[in-house]
């Protein structure tokens, strides 16, 4: 074992990229769990978004076509979920098991014909001279737009949610249903578009994931990364800004999983490859103690005669 | 205008009828998505639905039906107990795995030895390391209050990590010529858990499946363990009035569907897969949460929806090499099922009126 392989820079540079995806994935489902919905269809929306990004990508030879479908291709998914839980009343836990259970399965049967292929690849943005800066450069500067794109929807959503008459609305409905009905707001149709924005997100998230961080598509790829997304938010105990804090961390955790492997240390693969999931048990396990600052209406059904 | 009403009492007839409009919903909107794949709906629907039963070769697919069916169904009854509490345990996949690796460990450590007492042993080591598996997210969640279907569903990665571990290490097979996965059970004796009745398909896991239908009636109809399943299901509240301590009621619950997925594994392992490979688990773990719902969590609904989520399974495979369907397709159809049942599960609980909804 030589741990002197391991660049510290690019090291830390890898960061950005394990981060993006759980970033996307958990910012949107953060709001839709603002809204008091528990959306637990994150994996099968980001595996759909990673198809349909994937699969325009290839067919325009566009990747930022493919994440604008993969955007899209989400956000339809989550329409389902949306008309279950919204129109039909069912179980928010049951609908978001079904979107993932068809989500799986959906994308695999899109995506049958592209397996093997390359997607055409994003370039990293022209920072000119700025990038030579030793250090901040590499690690600040060498990044595609999506990484910068995360980086401002999190903001975004933060101070929308803080200071503007929507985010207002938004944790009102999240906080007391009831109490938003009677004020007079729509609380379906906020939810719906909640549910959307989220589906959108964690699409964008998942095409993150085949068109950059893995460049390729195989079955049910995304093995697991829209659940820890969902750990995330109560990680981040429902606060914008703290997702960021904990994609990082993970992110720098899947990273040093992948190095550990790369530089070949004395433990199994397979034992690095399950530490993600330990570590966020863990996680769990040690935040659940401060963990009732949960969305007063998180996962009830809202029924305007009821 | 169409407003929803809500009824006093659930109606019984809609919570019958819910399975059978979504499963023709199913087939509708199966056969359109079958039509879109450039199939014939109608030879596709057909070839899913009746050719395992009455076909050609219904006494060869017959069978298969009980293989496939056991485990879900042995998974689906534990599961559909902590449901009704409002307890998600979405990790028996997990739990199936370390079901089968314990058992089969247990096997193998006697390898070559024959004695009858072999296989009773590996059903208590499978049932022990499925409950094992599942006490890690009933006993977080009692002692700190973690969510259970975050810490299940994690396990289930864990779970397959290490099942591809021992399938490249411990117990890989020394004469198996290098490649992953153990020796095969079906050739030591005293571990195979064969048919019990030669050509019928019926094992150990069909009996396990039947006991554990029996099992699960009796305790939600006539325990004060089901009552208490059922009052906190219904009214938590009322639930804690009336002395059910939650705590015991969570580890009981992941515990009994832990226990019945790691026997669903064992079965599976030392029955019809045979071995221990890295692709040893096929999802019935999640397939079985389907199946859980679609039997209405009633244990006779589901001892019937596992039949017919099994027959997908088998017309799907024949539907796949006679039609060129996708594998994936089925999977699909899956899905649907389960989103329509939910979506028609409204009409259990709701009315529709026409007309603008009486302000209460």
């Amino acid at each position: 074992m030589d741990l002197s392989a391991i660049n510290p820079v690019l090291f830390i540079a890898g960061f950005f990229v394990a981060a993006t995806p759980l970033i996307f994935a958990a910012i949107g489902e953060l709001v839709v769990e603002r809204t008091g919905v528990l959306n637990l269809g994150v994996e099968g929306m980001m595996i759909v978004g990673a198809i349909c990004g994937f699969a325009t990508a290839v067919e325009t030879g566009s990747p930022l076509l493919g994440f604008a479908a993969a955007a899209v291709g989400g956000a339809a998914l989550s329409l389902l979920f949306a008309f279950l839980t919204q129109v039909m009343l069912a179980n928010q836990v049951a609908s978001g098991l079904a979107l993932t259970l068809f989500g799986l399965g959906f994308s695999a049967l899109l995506g049958q014909s592209y397996v093997g292929i390359k997607p055409p690849r994003l370039g990293d943005i022209d920072f000119g001279p700025l990038r030579e800066i030793p250090v901040i450069g590499p690690i600040l500067l060498s990044h595609d737009l999506i990484v910068y794109l995360g980086l401002a929807l999190v903001i975004a959503v933060w101070a929308v949610l803080k200071y503007s008459r929507i985010g207002l609305v938004l944790r009102a409905v999240g906080e007391n249903h009831d109490a938003a009905h009677a004020l007079g707001f729509k609380v379906k149709r906020i939810r719906t578009l909640a549910i959307m924005f989220g589906g959108a997100c964690a699409g964008v998230g998942g095409a993150y994931i085949s068109l950059i961080r893995v460049p390729q598509w195989t079955e049910g790829m995304t093995a697991g990364v829209g659940w820890i997304a969902l750990a995330l938010v109560v990680f981040a105990s429902w606060k914008p800004l703290r997702v960021l804090l904990g994609a990082y961390l993970f992110g720098g955790l899947v990273q040093l999983q992948l190095n550990l492997q790369g530089v070949g240390v004395a433990i199994p693969v397979e034992y690095l490859a399950m530490s993600p999931y330990v570590i966020t048990i863990i996680v769990l396990v040690v935040l659940s103690r401060d963990n009732n600052r949960a969305p007063g209406s998180l996962g009830r059904t809202f029924h305007a005669s009821s | 205008m169409i407003a929803l009403v809500k009824r006093a009492e659930p109606s019984r007839f809609f919570s019958l009828a819910a399975p059978v409009l979504a499963v023709v919903a199913t087939m509708v909107f199966g056969g359109i998505l079958f039509a879109f794949l450039g199939k014939d709906p109608l030879t596709a629907i057909g070839t899913i639905f009746w050719e395992p039963l009455f076909g050609e070769f219904a006494f060869f697919y017959r069978p298969q039906l009980l293989i496939k069916g056991a485990p879900l169904v042995l998974i689906a009854i534990g599961l559909s107990l902590g449901f009704k509490a409002g307890i998600w345990n979405i990790g028996a996949e997990g739990q199936y795995i370390m079901g089968a690796l314990f058992g089969a460990g247990v096997g193998l450590a006697f390898y070559p030895m024959e004695s009858v007492f072999i296989f009773p042993l590996m059903v208590l080591a499978g049932a022990f390391g499925g409950w094992v598996w599942a006490m890690i997210p009933a006993v977080l969640k009692v002692k700190f209050g973690t969510n259970e279907i975050l810490v299940s569903l994690m396990l289930v990665y864990v779970a397959e990590q290490f099942l591809a571990s021992m399938s490249l290490g411990l117990l890989k097979n020394p004469e198996g010529f290098g490649f992953p996965g153990s020796r095969n059970l079906q050739q030591y004796a005293s571990a195979h858990n064969g048919e019990l009745i030669a050509g019928s398909g019926m094992h150990w896991g069909v009996v396990a499946a039947l006991i554990a239908v029996i099992f699960g009636y009796v305790l939600l109809a006539r325990h004060r363990l089901g009552f208490a399943i059922r009052v906190t299901g219904e009214a938590p509240r009322a639930a804690k009035f009336s002395g059910v301590n939650p705590s015991r009621l969570v580890l009981f619950c992941l515990g009994i569907s832990g226990l019945l997925a790691g026997l669903a594994g064992l079965f599976e392992v030392s029955g019809p897969a045979g071995q221990v490979t890295i692709e040893f688990n096929v999802g019935y773990g999640f397939t079985a949460i389907i199946v859980a719902f679609l039997g209405r969590l009633h244990p006779v609904g589901i001892l019937l929806a596992g039949g017919l989520m099994a027959l997908t399974y088998i017309g799907g495979d024949i539907a796949e090499s006679k039609l060129g369907l996708p594998a994936a397709a089925i999977q699909v159809f899956q899905g649907m099922l389960l989103f329509f049942l939910l979506a028609f599960d409204l009409f259990t609980n709701y009315r529709l009126r026409l007309g603008r909804a009486e302000v209460a």
